[in-house]
């Protein structure tokens, strides 16, 4: 089948999602060309289309003033209208390929294959992947056919990117191929997050908290530990939209990214969208009375108990050494 | 406004620890307690206060058997207005874009302003509400966060992107909505407020009174099997009574800079 993948960008970068697409497809479909599909407008398509000729063998642009931000719907018909016949097409899972994948698979009446992690094999049409459920607790083997084409949403940092790749690429201008570009939907502006008290980016220690607290009064033991500790709270997005605590504080793709040099997560089951806001390898101490949770996959270190009962200890002793 | 709302009915992962059963192909489904899927009673709720604002009506619906009865009246005990069960065997082997085409056959026999939906649910797919909106051709956004009136046909919606982001879009009505946790505070709802629907009709609805066949309802995306993968060694599990713990604790976290 020829295999697609829809790039996207910022400020005149590829996201980093680019090479994983493109390691996803060589196993897919092992030693044919993938083509990239770049829409946006002005100088900055052109860098990005520039940027990813390493990785694709063919890089279709896409300039229209009305692209300048990637509205779904409007890549959507851009998509419905370039992709050939039985097309593969491969997007990063994140909230825009979210918004854009399954509605495309229903235009270009193809199957669509949701948060893909792994490529388990590929016996003709029949193609398996491996997906995720209930968090991450399982994984699952999913089969379907390729012959009507498909639209494939990969999960960010599950391939490995080919850096020495030289695919030596060639930019292909389709700018007007795009066809009709009106939508029920239109993008007025981008509103950033509001900046809290404490800036949980710049901290080295960080006590996260999860839905594992059970209630809002008994943040109090996190935050007696992060005290002793001199260290910050942060915690998951169940937290915050229970607004026990600020937005400001959550941790994950959705959140802040950070970068301490020790973690500590209380009650957090580890979904791949919390431990997305993690980077630089801090030492993860995973606290969790289930010794199933995925975040044990995950720690570098794993205690299995109830953290409304361990965290008061541990603050404790914490004290009782440093008095 | 007249709001649909799809709902569906999963195993509470905060209820339960979701495992593999013996013979490792399925998850251990005996004494799995069920509920709404969490994201769509972030999607109800923000039905129900859509309602109010501005009049109207709100319409749950599932696909599902006879035991998602429960969760449609759960809703409707919340404020719903009307419940619709969706239910056949040929129903089972349903896909996402099987679950989409058949809540698309519901929503065409009425006639809504705005149809929700969760972001997403157990299996983590959040396909169907934006298969649902091109069924439709009706337009879509993802991940709401809010939804503000604004004139007569339309909509301002919040879209929650990487980083807390919010997109801003001005969206035409009708249109297909899916929710994101943390647009609201869902009601709490007693044991009071469930006995009062009790005994409400809840209306269920076969493939034949949908208007549909067997072949619209796709079942072309297999799941095989679960499985837990081997994924090497994982975390250092630290054993002993909990002062034994804490002990070892401590002496990693100083190492580590993690006690100043
Ligand atoms: C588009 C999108 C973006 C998202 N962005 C983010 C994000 O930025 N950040 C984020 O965190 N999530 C995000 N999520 C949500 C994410 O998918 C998970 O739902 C969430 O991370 C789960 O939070 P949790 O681990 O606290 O809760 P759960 O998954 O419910 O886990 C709670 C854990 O606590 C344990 N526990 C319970 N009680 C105790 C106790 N007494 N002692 C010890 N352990 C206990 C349980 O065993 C369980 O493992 C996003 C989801 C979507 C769809």
């Amino acid at each position: 089948m020829k295999l697609f993948a829809y790039i996207t960008h910022r400020d005149g970068t590829a996201d980093d999602s680019a090479q994983e697409l493109a390691a996803a497809a060589a196993q897919i479909a092992p030693g044919e060309a993938v083509t990239a599909i770049v829409t946006g407008s002005g100088e900055d398509l052109q860098t990005v289309c520039d940027q990813i000729t390493s990785s694709f063998s063919e890089v279709i642009k896409v300039d229209s003033s009305e692209l300048g931000y990637p509205n779904g719907e409007l890549i959507r018909k851009v998509l419905t209208n370039l992709l050939p016949e039985n097309a593969g097409i491969l997007i990063a899972h994140n909230t825009f390929g979210m918004d854009l994948g399954p509605g495309l698979s229903i235009k270009l009446g193809s199957v669509f294959l949701a948060d893909v992690v792994g490529i388990d094999k590929i016996d003709g049409d029949q193609l398996t992947v491996v997906r995720q459920e209930f968090g991450g607790q399982v994984s699952t083997h999913v089969q379907c056919s390729l012959a009507a084409g498909a639209v494939i949403n990969i999960r960010p940092g599950s391939f490995a990117a080919d850096e020495n790749a030289e695919a030596g690429g060639s930019v292909t201008d389709r700018s007007g191929d795009t066809g009709d570009l009106t939508s029920g939907r239109k993008f007025l502006e981008l509103v950033e997050a509001e900046v809290g008290d404490v800036d949980i980016t710049k901290e080295d220690v960080l006590i996260a908290v999860g839905r594992g607290i059970e209630d809002e009064d008994n943040l109090e033991i996190v935050e007696e530990l992060a005290e002793a500790m001199g260290a910050a709270v942060a915690c998951s997005r169940p937290v915050v939209d229970a607004k026990w605590l600020e937005k400001s504080r959550q941790v994950g793709t959705s959140g802040l990214t950070v970068k301490p040099k020790v973690y500590l997560a209380c009650g957090i089951s580890g979904s791949f969208q919390h431990m997305g806001g993690i980077k630089g390898n801090p030492f993860v101490v995973a606290i969790n009375k289930n010794p199933k949770a995925p975040i044990f996959q995950v720690a570098d270190v794993g205690i299995v108990t109830d953290i409304l009962d361990f965290l008061p200890e541990l603050t404790e002793k914490i004290e009782e050494i440093s008095s | 406004m007249e709001i649909l709302v799809c709902v569906t009915r999963v195993p509470d992962t905060a209820e339960n620890e979701i495992e593999l059963n013996s013979a490792g192909n399925d998850i251990e489904r005996d004494d799995l307690v069920y509920s709404v899927n969490e994201w769509d009673n972030y999607a109800v709720e923000e039905a129900i206060q859509i309602r109010d604002r501005v009049g109207g009506s709100v319409t749950v619906i599932t696909v599902g058997d006879d035991e998602s009865d429960e969760i449609l009246r759960r809703e409707m005990a919340m404020g719903a207005d009307k419940g619709i069960l969706l239910s056949d065997d040929a129903f089972e082997k349903a896909d996402g874009q099987g679950i989409a085409a058949i809540l698309k056959a519901a929503a065409a026999q009425g006639s809504y302003d705005l149809i929700l939906t969760g972001a997403q649910s157990e299996g983590g797919a959040g396909e169907v509400g934006g298969m649902l909106a091109a069924m439709l051709d009706l337009p879509y956004a993802s991940l709401v966060v809010s939804i503000e009136e604004s004139g007569d046909n339309s909509v301002k919606v919040g879209r929650e992107i990487e980083g807390g982001t919010i997109e801003m879009n001005e969206i035409s009505l009708p249109c297909v909505l899916s929710i994101q946790t943390g647009i609201n505070e869902p009601r709490y709802v007693g044991i009071r407020g469930i006995r009062k629907v009790a005994n409400v009709d809840i209306p269920v609805q076969s493939i034949s009174e949908l208007g549909i066949t067997d072949s619209d309802v796709s079942s072309s995306v297999k799941r095989l099997d679960y499985f837990v993968p081997d994924m090497g060694e994982g975390a250092e599990m630290l054993e002993g009574d909990d002062e034994e713990i804490i002990d070892k604790l401590i002496e990693m976290l100083k190492a580590k800079g993690g006690i100043k």
